[in-house]
């Protein structure tokens, strides 16, 4: 007797299954034809960080002072920067990032004491040798000027 | 006309190589069989292909710095490591945390746990193969991901907690987009049950293969699902609640016989207990701080030590921090479940057939980038 | 210039080339269509859409892809033995192509209307298994020989049932001749005189074509990488050819054994020609096969082999006695 009840036990359980498939099969497509249509990044998306543009001066905050270069924990960073005069602070003439190590952890965003940096949203990077993977954020800041 | 071999005919165990690169050993795990025909008389696994080396780089970074290796060594379950870490050196420094952060990040670990478990339920089923739960399963977990993105910025290696709470405050979007998934998936249940569960197929590939006996478990150390489906009912959000768990209502399903049917079946059941803390905790969300803003820029705790397990995906994982008062860890060591978990493979295997070593393997679960650290 | 060609040939030999050159063609075409129609039927159940650039609905894929696959390198092993290894593919795919020419399409579509016709179409789809055994051994392969292994005992064990269920049919028809068999269904069709013979039929005819759920010896199996493992470029292809050419004849002969061949529902044609009926309802069948395809996991081997002999076997052994008794006492 269990023969026969596994049997059509068995058999229910494949119909079963397959009408599950065919109500899938009919229904439309949930996925992004991607290059005829574009996803939005989410808000807080984590792309490589640039260089904040605030309003009052029409240009970055960074004084260079290394804070990020040092919380960074692969090393990515270079920053320097260049004093006006003997008594004004720090404003940064260089800022490098070497993004085929980063590993958009945030912690330089988190800890910058002028909030200067910010999260891009830019994910469709290419090049054809490493060193176009480092970014330099302060000729970034003046392509966007425009 | 071909030769014939003067050599007397000798019999020898077959050895045959479940390579590193396999489509099914989820990871970079080598399982060195001896078959006699089809049967495994001897299986041997061998790790290492996947070291890393995040122990020694935390001796070298300092606390804050070490936040996105915690989320890589197990990279399905990212945010409860990071969690844990966050945790174990919150109670070594002694760091408050308020209550509204606590709530934000048992929700995203719970999350974070269903996202794990459907990854596993699709890749599963596709390594016995049938290809399309794991699309279904896909589809869902994309909802989480969507989710987890909006709030931490990532989708797989988020490092989102920080000590003394989280890294963004959640929105009314989250909760609500938080309780559309959580009805979305209660509706997926019937269509996995009739897909899957009930599939004689399945049941056939799974039932009986791979028990594993509770004396074995707990000699060899397993823990999670594979401990439960075998009937002990160990989970650390109920021994040991930490958290805000203890304030939550839900049950730690268990198998009986600790075959992979059963192992499948508390895992099933464990996203649905998932689903009932997340949405317990969303009822209680209170408002307020979502970071304690007195934490020292950089964390230095004081000299000792600290043990912190708790629960991630797989089973129990613990963090073991030795600080010697600076502001780099002198020694971390990460115990991860999947290495206890692959050790009782050596055991389970022998006698069974090689199709059903695929079987077993899949349903143990083991991330071997975890195993290899 | 044509009518004197078939004079000098003979209107028989004429008739024949004709035919060779038709189903040259409508296999090839029907391959394509049937690997676009996988492809499609795969990614909605997937819900994605499957191909959809090349050609209006992705149609011209498959003519691309095999393209690329003739544009492949043909490597031969080493020590692979040379003269099994290329003739393993030709042995699968020319079988399948006799079949052809006794497949009833409709009442004058029929290239040879032989009086053995389903003999003749089981006897030359058995050769299929000796070439899956060449192909295995000629590789040199320990994992290519155990796929082809298992392959041969899988359709040596589900021919068992699939034959005795279409005896079934030809005890109810008392001829051989397919042309006869459909003719006989004008008013009703068969599946539903033999419900249980046509449904191990089609179980049968999937095994035979080692389609899931029992697709171990085919490629994407766990441990051995089935039985055309090393082969490349247009022997892969002509391996991936003669599985889909065999799926078609396999539901065409369920067609017209079971399902009523060029008759529509209780002889009303509807106004539609009998080859339209006959192709709609194996191109049904054959979707119904990737249907399935696409739902289970697959049985492990030695289910499989318990399933053939412990349950296919048995249910068609009874289902022919019954048919005898039942013939006998009406």
């Amino acid at each position: 007797m269990g023969y026969w009840s596994e049997m059509l036990e068995g058999g229910w359980s494949v119909v079963e299954g397959m009408r599950v498939t065919v109500r899938r099969l009919v229904q439309p497509v949930v996925t992004v034809q991607y290059p005829r249509k574009h996803l939005q990044p989410s808000p807080a998306y984590r792309g490589h960080t640039e260089l904040k543009r605030f309003a009052e001066t029409e240009t970055h905050a960074c004084i260079a002072c290394g804070t990020c270069q040092r919380r960074c924990p692969s090393g990515v960073i270079k920053v320097q920067g260049v004093k006006s005069h003997a008594k004004s602070s720090k404003v940064a003439t260089h800022y490098l990032i070497d993004y085929t190590r980063c590993s958009l952890c945030g912690l330089c965003v988190e800890c910058c004491p002028t909030q200067t940096l910010k999260f891009s949203t830019q994910f469709a990077l290419e090049g054809v040798s490493r060193w176009d993977g480092v970014i330099d954020l302060i000729e970034r800041l003046e392509e966007n000027k425009s | 006309m071909a030769k014939l071999n003067d050599e007397a005919v000798s019999e020898r165990l077959y050895s045959l190589n479940l390579g590193p690169q396999h489509p099914s050993t989820h990871g970079v795990l080598r399982v060195l069989l001896k078959l006699d025909g089809e049967y495994i008389v001897e299986a041997d696994p061998i790790i290492g292909y996947g070291h890393r080396g995040h122990e020694k780089m935390a001796e070298s970074r300092t606390y804050e710095q070490f936040m996105p290796n915690s989320s890589r060594i197990d990279y399905l379950s990212g945010l409860i490591y990071n969690h844990g870490y966050t945790l174990a050196v919150e109670k070594l420094a002694g760091i408050e945390v308020p209550e509204r952060a606590k709530y934000i990040r048992v929700i995203c670990a719970e999350l974070n746990r269903i996202s794990s478990h459907l990854l596993w339920f699709g890749t599963y089923v596709m390594d016995l193969g049938g290809f399309t739960p794991f699309l279904y399963a896909f589809d869902d977990r994309e909802m989480i991901l969507d989710i987890l993105d909006r709030v931490t910025g990532s989708r797989l290696t988020y490092s989102y907690c920080r000590f003394g709470g989280v890294n963004r405050d959640i929105d009314a979007e989250f909760v609500s987009m938080t309780r559309a998934f959580v009805k979305r998936l209660r509706s997926r249940w019937s269509d996995y049950h009739n897909l899957v569960t009930k599939n004689v197929i399945f049941i056939n590939r799974t039932r009986n293969v791979g028990v594993i006996k509770p004396e074995l478990a707990r000699l060899f150390g397993v823990t999670g699902p594979n401990l439960r489906g075998s009937g002990i009912g160990f989970d650390m959000r109920k021994i040991e609640p930490y958290e805000v768990y203890d304030r939550f209502q839900f049950d730690i399903p268990t198998g009986n016989n600790g075959d992979a049917l059963d192992r499948y079946n508390v895992r099933l059941e464990e996203m649905e207990q998932s689903c009932r803390i997340i949405e317990q905790a969303l009822d209680q969300l209170p408002d307020g701080l979502y970071r304690n803003e007195h934490v020292p820029f950089k964390v230095k705790p004081p000299k000792g030590e600290v043990y912190f397990s708790f629960e991630s995906a797989r089973g129990l994982t613990a963090y073991y921090l030795v600080s010697d008062g600076s502001s780099t860890p002198y020694r971390l060591h990460v115990r991860v479940p999947s290495f206890g978990n692959l050790q009782v493979l050596t055991d389970v295997l022998t006698g069974t057939m090689v199709a059903d070593a695929i079987s077993i393997l899949g349903s143990i679960d083991i991330v071997v980038p975890e195993v290899d650290r | 210039m044509w009518q004197a060609l078939g004079n000098m040939l003979g209107a028989d030999l004429s008739r024949l080339l004709l035919g060779l050159v038709i189903i040259l063609a409508f296999s090839q075409l029907n391959a394509l269509f049937l690997v676009w129609l996988e492809r499609k039927v795969a990614g909605h159940i997937q819900l994605r859409p499957g191909p959809k650039e090349v050609g209006p609905f992705g149609l011209l894929q498959t003519i691309v892809d095999g393209i690329k696959l003739v544009g492949k390198e043909l490597i031969t092993p080493r020590l692979a033995d040379r003269k099994l290894f290329v003739l393993a593919p030709v042995l699968v795919f020319m079988p399948v192509l006799v079949g052809f020419m006794v497949l009833p399409f409709s009442p004058g579509l029929i290239i040879r209307d032989m009086n053995v016709g389903l003999l003749l179409i089981f006897a030359f789809s058995t050769f299929s298994v000796l070439a899956i055994l060449a192909g295995g051994w000629a590789s040199n392969n320990k994992y290519a020989l155990l796929g082809a292994i298992r392959s041969v005992a899988q359709n040596v064990a589900y021919e068992i049932p699939l034959l005795l269920s279409v005896m079934a049919v030809v005890l109810t028809v008392n001829s051989l001749r397919l042309s006869d068999i459909v003719s006989a269904q004008h008013r009703v069709w068969f599946f539903m005189l033999q419900p249980v013979a046509a449904l191990i039929y089609l179980i049968c005819a999937t095994a035979e074509t080692n389609r899931a759920p029992f697709d171990i010896p085919e490629a994407e199996s766990e441990l051995v990488a089935g039985f055309h493992t090393e082969y490349s470029g247009m022997r892969f292809g002509l391996f991936f050819l003669a599985e889909y050419t065999n799926m078609f004849v396999v539901c065409a002969v369920a067609t017209a054994l079971f399902f009523g061949g060029w008759y529509g529902p209780f002889g009303f044609q509807l106004g539609i020609p009998g080859v339209v009926w006959f192709l709609l309802k194996t191109y049904f069948l054959l979707f119904v096969i990737m249907w399935v395809r696409w739902t289970f996991p697959r049985l492990r081997f030695d289910q499989l082999m318990n399933f053939s002999w412990k349950v296919m076997i048995p249910l068609s052994l009874a289902n022919l006695v019954v048919t005898a008794a039942v013939i006998k006492l009406i």
